[in-house]
């Protein structure tokens, strides 16, 4: 056995909510003894993308592939899409309603910070249809 | 020293093998076996929970008693600030100090002066901008073995000073020595302790390879004790050289406070102490230079040794603060060596389900399915508190799959179903049952 998948529900609703799946994931990644510093690149990446996913897209899903040499993560929605990839991964711009700016989400660092904390990203969006997002996290980096 | 001693151990007579304590403890560190509630010693962090949680009184923290300091030619008292807080009506820590004297000590020195200097080195070590932010307090014995057991990356953001408790013993041990001229070893200095999480890091420290501390002496075992000293003294000496910010130690957020910061976070009780370090791990929490975590809930009042209710004993202290002037104690020049940890907070990985990365996915895999077996209720008949960690145990070869009522229930059943088929099945020379009774 050389690949562990899982896969989560991300409810669109529920800020409270948020962030269980990368919490779980990185409670097993920790049980499994997996390098601790790919351990928290994972934890922070894919808590932003879940967070991404509640704020804008109404929830998803999460698929998580773990293997010996990397844990890719994709985060599929079917929310409104990203009109502009390009601004979107730059920092600080932010489309967030204000309610969500309020409870302290929505600063514009979400694609940023998961560009930054991931080895690889790639970006799947459809305006009207949803986003992809698939990022992969090296062990040993 | 015995690398797994713990302060925490279990009455094996006492225990009915309930579930309390399995429920209760923050690193699953507990299992019932054949009846009897089992501690995994590597697990277990001395938080305490499980004394505190017991209904049969089968858990309980062992520590030195009084008579221990009978082994040493000078004796020196280190009283936590907490045991100001256990007495009613007390308006003088001078009292309480006088009569720890009169019990038979030589000397005291207050741990709460040893917490102003290291309120003091923390200032300085947070000016200096050379420890990771946020900087996290690693006064709480128990909080610190939870980082190591369960947060690997969050090992090098703990402060690297010793905590008050050990300052105090070095430094009362060099002052008495200097003064009266006896060996170190001839003193022994003694901790009255709110916690059994400090009786393990005297004898299995952190951060040092030797405590100086002597002994550890529960508040509760030497309350009784120390009340009827209290009460028939006929001078009391002036003792005390401690402020407000020393005593504030024994409840959480008094270590922050005297940081004179306002951008820290001070928790307090196991489960917001587990919620805000994931937080810290995932980078949720920012912008915060010190976070504070005590165990306890109300901080070092809340100690299960303690006599009096944490919030009951925060309020007589806040009472007893008030005239006290802000800090006694100081210090002079840069950090003392003394002060500071020698060695290195390591992640120890405990928890891990094998060395061999592909093993622990295979074990994993099984996990995840036989998780899907079990009903969810996490009911704890198996022995084990969760319906997961009752798969882990079984994946991990040490505990049956039959332990499980409900699988056990269906293995029942199954085999009920299998005998009834049996019994429904007629030997081909047999006659069926109606024909035998219509011919009699």
């Amino acid at each position: 056995m050389s690949m562990l998948s899982l896969k989560y529900v991300v409810p669109g609703d529920d800020f409270t909510r948020a962030g269980e799946a990368s919490s779980d994931v990185k409670h097993k990644l920790k049980q499994l003894g997996y390098d601790s510093k790919a351990i928290r690149r994972v934890a922070i990446a894919m808590y932003e993308g879940e967070i991404n996913m509640v704020i804008h897209a109404g929830g998803g899903e999460a698929f998580v592939e773990i293997s010996p040499e990397e844990v890719e993560i994709q985060l599929v929605d079917h929310g409104p899409g990203i009109p502009d990839v390009e601004k979107a991964m730059q920092a600080g711009y932010s489309t967030a309603p204000d309610n969500v700016r309020s409870l302290g989400f929505g600063a514009g660092m979400g694609l940023p910070n998961i560009k930054k904390y991931t080895d690889e990203l790639k970006i799947d969006t459809e305006v009207g249809k949803g986003t992809t997002l698939t990022m992969k996290v090296f062990a040993g980096h | 020293m015995d690398r797994f001693f713990h302060s925490v151990t279990l009455e094996s007579e006492k225990c009915v093998g309930c579930t309390n304590c399995i429920k209760r403890c923050p690193t699953e560190a507990i299992r019932v076996r054949n009846g009897k509630a089992h501690i995994i010693s590597e697990r277990c962090i001395d938080c305490g929970e499980c004394i505190r949680v017991c209904p049969h009184h089968a858990k309980k923290a062992q520590y030195d008693h009084l008579n221990i300091i009978e082994g040493f030619r000078y004796k020196i008292a280190l009283p936590a600030p907490s045991l100001y807080g256990q007495f009613n009506n007390l308006d003088d820590i001078d009292i309480v100090l006088t009569g720890l004297k009169k019990m038979g000590f030589d000397d005291v020195f207050e741990v709460s002066r040893a917490a102003e200097l290291v309120s003091d080195a923390t200032r300085k070590c947070m000016a200096e901008g050379n420890l990771l932010r946020p900087v996290i307090s690693s006064a709480c014995p128990a909080v610190v073995r939870l980082i190591r057991v369960r947060f690997p990356d969050l090992c090098d953001h703990v402060l690297p000073l010793n905590a008050p408790m050990e300052t105090a013993a070095l430094l009362a041990k060099e002052e008495v020595s200097k003064r009266e001229g006896i060996p170190m070893k001839e003193i022994g200095a003694f901790f009255i302790t709110p916690c059994p999480a400090k009786v393990t890091d005297i004898r299995v420290p952190i951060g040092t390879a030797d405590s100086a501390v002597d002994g550890a002496i529960a508040i509760s075992e030497i309350f009784p004790k120390l009340t009827s000293a209290m009460e028939k003294l006929e001078k009391v000496e002036p003792l005390s050289k401690s402020g407000v910010i020393g005593v504030g130690w024994a409840s959480s957020g008094g270590e922050s406070a005297a940081l004179l910061d306002e951008k820290y976070l001070a928790a307090d009780g196991i489960d917001n102490v587990i919620r805000v370090l994931e937080e810290l791990e995932d980078e949720r929490i920012r912008e915060l230079d010190f976070i504070e975590l005590n165990a306890c809930s109300g901080g070092c009042v809340g100690g299960v040794l303690c006599v009096e209710n944490a919030y009951v004993a925060k309020a007589r202290l806040q009472k007893l603060r008030k005239y006290l002037p802000v800090a006694q104690n100081h210090l002079e020049n840069g950090i003392p060596g003394l002060m500071e940890w020698n060695e290195d907070l390591e992640f120890a990985p405990v928890l891990k389900l094998s060395d061999n990365l592909s093993e622990a996915m295979r074990m994993m895999s099984e996990i995840d399915a036989m998780c899907r077996e079990f009903p969810g209720l996490d009911c704890g008949a198996c022995g084990a508190p969760s319906c997961r960690a009752f798969a882990e145990d079984v994946v991990r070869g040490v505990a049956q799959k039959s332990s499980c009522i409900f699988v056990l229930k269906e293995q029942i059943q199954n085999m009920a179903d299998t005998l009834s088929a049996i019994g429904g099945f007629m030997p081909a020379g047999s006659k069926p049952d109606e024909e035998n009774r219509n011919d009699g």
